[in-house]
């Protein structure tokens, strides 16, 4: 693990790049990562998370400034923006069954090609997927998903970059932090090695390659 | 009282001691404020927590504490916390007793549609798929009819959150049940008479021996 400037962190992604982002409605979300990649203006990025928040608030922030091509999530409905754009034309937008979101990422971070769920049997969420019997009843192959960077946000890092969060905060944030080529993170303390208690250790510190020490 | 009132008082009395709850947002966020005092439920947070409690008072919100709908709540004694892959293998393993979650239609077999309609609202499914899929009894909470028109049909013309049926529907008309895949009218709220739920609802539905009225 390496503690860089945020900006050089950002200055690290290009454009069109894939992401997936912590948060759920931007409780979670590494809030300084989303006001760099605007200040930096990096365009046509894919996100993947599990909503776009509120207009200008977390992952709500890329798409005002208009940053995303398109977006892997399970929930727009508390974001009028990014409907407006979806309907537009502007914003690709293909949304999955939350628990079939995270057990995708799950798989992508695990060396797994996907999973077989019950969840969107019959309905429109079936469309295109292969249909697997197990034992007689039916289940969708949903395939995992890579990103080239997650952007993670922790309550504490240590020295080393072992992680721990708070509350509702964790999400989809460890769980990110195992499927993407690069693992950015924003912690709010950073503290010396041994803080965190090893049991209470989410994400271990080989995962991690680069700390942000917030404020 | 309100409708929206009278179906959460209803929904409460289906909780039992002990169960762990799932609520969607809207009407059945409110039936977490009439569970009877002499039983324990655990409500459960998709995003991720066992425990939830009423929303925060005023300046004691904490931003790392929210609810499905990102609202700041309190967690009870004996709250736990814990990721996304986690509350979701509770939600689809078979885990969470009973999940509350709104429609928009219901049909006479027992399928819901609650999470879009084609060109005017897009919101997407987050969990309701996941909850409707796996929860051990699905309970929908809603108004009885939308603009005049009922909500309780014959087919489902939106797109369907699963094909696993709901087991119990409660609106301020009406208590519905489907034994045997068929729509049964099994309570009518106070003041309404099994005469007056059938003229509000397009479904078939078949009257139980007997009807009682809702004991809210």
């Amino acid at each position: 693990m390496k503690t860089i400037p945020i900006q050089e962190a950002v200055g690290m992604i290009p454009e069109g790049a894939c992401l997936m982002i912590g948060g759920f409605m931007a409780c979670g979300t590494p809030e300084p990562l989303m006001d760099e990649l605007v200040r930096q203006g990096k365009r046509g990025l894919t996100v993947i998370a599990n909503d776009t928040a509120a207009p200008g608030v977390g992952i709500g922030k890329l798409v005002r400034a208009k940053l995303l091509r398109k977006v892997i999530v399970s929930h727009i409905g508390l974001n009028k923006e990014t409907q407006e754009q979806m309907m537009a034309g502007q914003l690709e937008v293909e949304l999955v069954p939350q628990g079939t979101l995270i057990e995708r990422i799950r798989a992508g971070g695990s060396g797994l090609g996907g999973i077989l769920t019950p969840t969107g049997v019959g309905t429109v969420v079936e469309k295109g997927k292969q249909k697997i019997s197990v034992d007689g009843r039916d289940y969708l192959l949903e395939t995992a998903l890579h990103a080239d960077f997650a952007l993670v946000h922790a309550l504490m890092s240590d020295y080393l970059g072992n992680l721990a969060y708070a509350l509702t905060a964790r999400n989809f944030n460890p769980v990110i932090a195992m499927a993407a080529t690069t693992v950015i993170v924003t912690a709010e303390h950073i503290v010396p090695v041994g803080v965190i208690a090893p049991d209470n250790v989410i994400t271990p510190a080989p995962l991690v390659d680069y700390v942000i020490a917030e404020g | 009282m309100d409708a929206q009132t009278l179906i959460a008082k209803r929904i409460a009395l289906e909780l039992r001691d002990g169960m762990l709850v799932n609520l969607g947002i809207g009407i059945p966020t409110l039936v977490a404020n009439f569970v009877p005092p002499s039983i324990h439920v655990f409500f459960q947070s998709e995003n991720g927590l066992i425990g939830t409690g009423p929303v925060a008072e005023p300046g004691m919100a904490q931003p790392r504490l929210t609810d499905a709908g990102g609202r700041p709540v309190t967690a009870l004694p004996g709250a736990c916390t814990f990721d996304s892959a986690m509350s979701f293998a509770l939600i689809r393993g078979g885990h969470v007793d009973v999940t509350v979650l709104g429609g928009l239609q219901v049909d006479q077999g027992g399928l819901l549609a609650n999470w879009m309609i084609p060109g005017k609202m897009v919101p997407g499914m987050g969990g309701a798929m996941d909850l409707v899929c796996g929860a051990k009894r699905v309970l929908v909470a809603m108004q009885h009819t939308a603009k005049g028109k009922s909500k309780i049909v014959k087919r489902v013309s939106l797109p369907l959150t699963s094909v696993r049926p709901v087991d119990l529907v409660v609106t301020e008309l009406a208590v519905i049940a489907f034994p045997k895949g068929r729509a049964t009218l099994l309570e009518t709220a106070p003041g309404v008479t099994v005469r007056d739920v059938l003229a509000a609802t397009e479904a078939e539905l078949i009257v139980a021996e007997n009807v009682s009225q809702m004991a809210v």
